[in-house]
């Protein structure tokens, strides 16, 4: 299949410029490399400018209200599990107004491919910080700067024993692709956080690795099974200290040819180094920021564990159908 | 006390008498026992035209203290009632604990002296029954109910076999239980008759007496919510859908939750989600996929999900919403009955946000018209709420079993062959109603919205022209479904001056108040749209009484839909079922 076949008939009204055409060429890619047909995938979006992607596909889609993808994504996924189903949400949709059905799809680890766009903004709305903004930032609703502390989405992902999660950049292409493979590949809760510009409203949020004389050094691309070095000139590793004080494990920048250079392992149901990764250049920079797959371990989907369940109820009961059902009851004729 | 008060109930359906039952339990788990706040009561009327639990009691059993204040306070008893109490919950202690003034609580209640007290010491004589039994006290204690369920039975003169058999069907999952309590209510049923109890026994009319008339068929005793639940379960078969429910837990209306997740036998997935707004967008997620899909909640729930029922109806998805009504505003009276969601269920939403609305009016009508409700719903692409409420979730009523064969045709709205490879979720057949493709369906790809839509296109449009025309298709495809809906009959007396009119829950009651006046009544299931002959039903009563259980919610809708009929009103708002004399009372006047 060819990633035009995954292209709606809609005209793209993302503004020129902005990190979501990349997204939305990466996922007609994506969608085209995994090769199922456009009738068998569900796309469901809330609200915000990442909300409007299922527009743009030639898929089912289901573009629904604020900050509710995730629950509806869910109720598509659960009811039906022979569909592929993939949710697109933004910082303000699916940090904020829909918080907990984020975590709760998490939880449960319902077979979702979410794609998170986060541009650290309010764009539909023309321009409010969001859970994501960092501390002091200045925006429409913050004109004195915010005096909130932000979420780290991959901190929010594992605290709710998340099982898939990956990042990317909109500039990065390949990587974007090779994350929502990844993300259908894995059975379970997939999210992959896309970091993304916004030209009007935020521009710059993640200059600091997009920018492409930096993103070499400041940012590492993390593959299962290989050796976690970064850097221009491939010459930087990745290492654990542990303090000798207080025993806190911390990252650390070796050369690439030191033997403590770590392999990356996705696949660890341990989170404590995925959590020190996936932490990794999100509230300084002091270590780059890690992009790629950075957990995806196999556990049970919810969706598989419910139809199992009613399969196993149904095949060891006698009564089946509604007539069967009320000739079990304590009834009398009269 | 519940338990009691069911097996009586269900006896009695047995038998062949009519029921009706109002259990009413404080909304904590573990209230305080022996104090007023605690006090839990089953209300329950049997024999022949039964159509309500009741005004007024012929017989209280008060196992404590408190409860025998509350009942007497109530004054719902008649003044030759019997009054049956456990005289050894009447100690200075019991009596301090329900806030008594004095050491005699039957002066102190100024109870009428033509009321029979009936001292018994329930105590005493169920441990005497248990004495060569095993168990420590606090299990032999638990009897205590069925010595009064015994000597209740023995009053109403219900044979003992069919009695000892529904108790080992109730306790068949707690075998050791079976013999003692057997024992104890056989004590209590003997207890009764040897010791003559100086009262008269009372006899009930049923079906073999020949005063009560029901139509031939296989019944069976049922409560409002398992009947819901039920309906539910009986459309999805009949339409050929999996049926899917989206749910979170809130009293009155769990126990449908609990029903639909018990019965994977019959294909149901039933989740409880997070939250209630999850709870609708799970169903309506599982609706555009394909299924029927349903929610079900209360009052405050309504509220949550008023955003997601407003998708529902712009993306022109089939939903049933059920709401169990309780006592409100914000958390009220959760477990207490009302009538105040009605307006919120036709305007909570934003936007013009046209719903169909229906009302169950018996605990064992839930079933047809939670059927009904998936009825319209698939085939008119449309959120459909039911209104039940407290009252009838709880309460049991007898239902005729239907077969799978009787019941009504559904055909789910589909898509014609011919729209494939250009279908769009704006076309619709000459109902006015949209076509349903959903995920799965090859060559229908297409992109639903709870944005406005062009009318042809069914992409997003803020044409103004276009939103005003999709507005009032959205309308017409409500109002066309009165076209399917049965006229309104009247009941009672069609060529009198008055008419009450009423809807839900309350039909039991207006329908003893109507005959007691020998008036008519209307009484609504359909609210929106209402059924045709509407108008003209009403135009041709001299004197029109909306009774509800609100401040008037029905009466403000029918005159904002018939501005030149006068219409009077009758509201109670006590969180109870209307009495039916304050309703002859007022009407009288």
């Amino acid at each position: 299949m060819q990633a035009s076949d995954f292209k709606s008939d809609q005209y793209v009204r993302f503004c020129p410029g902005c990190g979501d055409h990349a997204i939305c060429m990466a996922l007609q890619k994506a969608m085209a490399q995994i090769g199922i047909p456009t009738h068998q995938v569900a796309v469901i979006s809330g609200i915000g400018c990442s909300s409007r992607m299922p527009h743009y596909l030639n898929t089912y889609g289901f573009n629904t209200i604020h900050g509710r993808g995730g629950a509806v994504a869910t109720g598509v996924k659960t009811s039906h599990p022979e569909l592929t189903v993939w949710q697109m949400s933004g910082d303000g949709d699916c940090f904020a107004i829909g918080g907990n059905h984020f975590i709760h799809e998490i939880r449960r680890n319902v077979d979702l491919n979410v794609c998170v766009f986060n541009n650290r903004i309010y764009g539909l709305t023309k321009g409010q910080y969001s859970p994501t903004s960092p501390k002091g930032f200045v925006s429409k609703s913050s004109p004195f700067g915010t005096v909130e502390r932000p979420f780290i989405p991959a901190q929010l992902v594992l605290g709710a024993r998340g099982t898939f999660f990956a990042r990317t950049l909109d500039v990065d292409m390949p990587t974007t692709v090779d994350c929502m493979v990844a993300a259908q590949q894995h059975k379970g809760c997939s999210i992959v956080e896309c970091l993304v510009n916004c030209v009007i409203f935020n521009n710059g949020t993640h200059a600091w690795i997009a920018d492409r004389e930096q993103r070499a050094e400041h940012s590492i691309i993390l593959k299962h099974g290989q050796k976690m070095i970064f850097g221009k000139d491939n010459d930087k590793g990745l290492a654990v200290e542990i303090d000798p004080v207080t025993f806190v494990p911390k990252m650390i920048v070796v050369p690439a040819d030191d033997p403590r250079v770590l392999v990356h392992d996705a696949h660890q149901e341990d989170t404590t180094l995925h959590r020190m990764l996936a932490l990794m250049g999100q509230e300084d920079h002091d270590l780059p920021i890690a992009l790629g797959v950075i957990r995806d371990v196999e556990a049970e989907s919810y969706d598989e564990a419910v139809n199992k369940q009613i399969a196993d109820v149904r095949a060891a009961s006698k009564a089946k159908t509604f007539d069967e059902l009320t000739a079990t009851l304590e009834s009398w004729e009269m | 006390m519940q338990l009691t008060g069911n097996m009586f109930a269900q006896l009695g359906a047995e038998l062949g008498h009519e029921i009706s039952t109002l259990p009413d339990f404080p909304a904590e788990i573990r209230a305080p026992q022996g104090t007023i706040g605690g006090v839990s009561g089953f209300q329950l009327q049997l024999g022949s035209e039964v159509y309500t639990p009741g005004d007024k009691a012929d017989v209280i059993v008060a196992m404590n203290a408190a409860a025998l204040k509350v009942s007497a306070q109530s004054k719902h008893f008649h003044e030759h009632a019997i009054i049956i109490v456990d005289t050894d919950s009447l100690t200075d202690k019991d009596l301090e604990k329900a806030l008594y003034k004095t050491d005699n609580p039957f002066t102190e209640l100024a109870i009428p002296e033509t009321v029979q007290i009936v001292p018994v010491a329930l105590t005493t004589l169920t441990k005497e029954a248990l004495k060569e039994s095993e168990m420590d006290n606090k299990s032999i204690l638990k009897c205590r109910n069925m010595f009064a369920l015994g000597l209740i039975y023995w009053l109403f003169d219900e044979p003992m076999d069919k009695a000892i058999h529904l108790l080992e069907d109730k306790f068949k999952k707690k075998p050791a239980l079976i013999a003692p309590n057997t024992k104890v209510m056989v004590d209590g049923y003997n207890y009764g008759q040897n010791l003559a109890l100086s009262i008269n026994q009372i006899r009930l009319d049923s079906v073999e007496s020949g005063k009560l008339k029901v139509e031939r068929g296989r019944y069976t005793s049922i409560a409002g919510n398992k009947a819901t639940s039920w309906g539910l379960i009986a459309a999805a078969e009949k339409a050929g859908k999996h049926l899917f429910l989206g749910s979170y837990p809130i009293t009155p209306a769990t126990d449908i939750l609990h029903e639909l997740a018990a019965r994977k036998d019959m294909n149901v997935m039933a989740i409880q989600a997070e939250d209630e707004i999850a709870g609708v967008c799970t169903a309506i997620g599982a609706a555009f996929a394909g299924d029927l899909a349903c929610t079900t909640t209360s009052g405050p729930g309504l509220s949550l999900k008023s955003e997601a029922i407003g998708l529902a109806v712009m993306a022109e998805l089939p939903l049933v919403v059920v709401d169990v009504q309780r006592g409100g505003p914000s958390t009220g009276l959760p477990t207490k009955t009302e009538q105040t969601d009605l307006l919120q269920a036709l305007y909570g939403r934003n936007g013009e946000c046209p719903a169909v609305v229906l009302a169950a009016s018996s605990s064992a009508n839930c079933f047809d018209f939670a059927y009904e409700a998936c009825k319209i719903a698939l085939e008119n692409m449309t959120p459909v709420i039911l209104m039940t409420d407290t009252y009838l979730a709880n309460g049991t009523g007898l239902w005729r079993i239907p077969s799978m064969a009787e019941l009504p045709e559904i055909h789910p709205q589909s898509v014609p062959a011919e729209l494939k490879g250009h279908f769009n979720p704006a076309l619709r057949d000459e109902r006015g109603v949209r076509y349903w493709a959903y995920p799965g369906m090859e060559g229908y790809e297409h992109r639903n919205i709870g944005l406005e839509r062009d009318a042809e296109r069914g992409a997003i449009s803020t044409n103004p022209e276009n939103h005003e025309k999709m507005v009032l298709a959205r309308k017409h495809k409500i109002e066309q479904i009165a076209e399917r809906i049965p006229d309104l009959k009247v009941q009672g007396k069609a060529d009198s001056d008055t008419l009450l009119v009423g809807w839900g829950s309350t039909e039991g009651h207006l329908h003893a108040a109507a005959n007691a006046l020998n008036c008519a009544l209307a009484q609504f299931n359909y609210i929106c749209p209402l059924p045709k002959n509407t108008r003209e039903l009403l135009s041709q009563y001299k004197r029109i009484i909306v009774c509800e259980l609100n401040t008037g919610q029905f009466a403000a809708y029918l005159r904002g839909q018939f501005p030149d009929i006068k219409m009077e009103q009758y509201n109670e708002i006590m969180g109870q079922p209307f009495a039916v004399e304050r309703i002859v009372e007022y009407a009288s006047k």
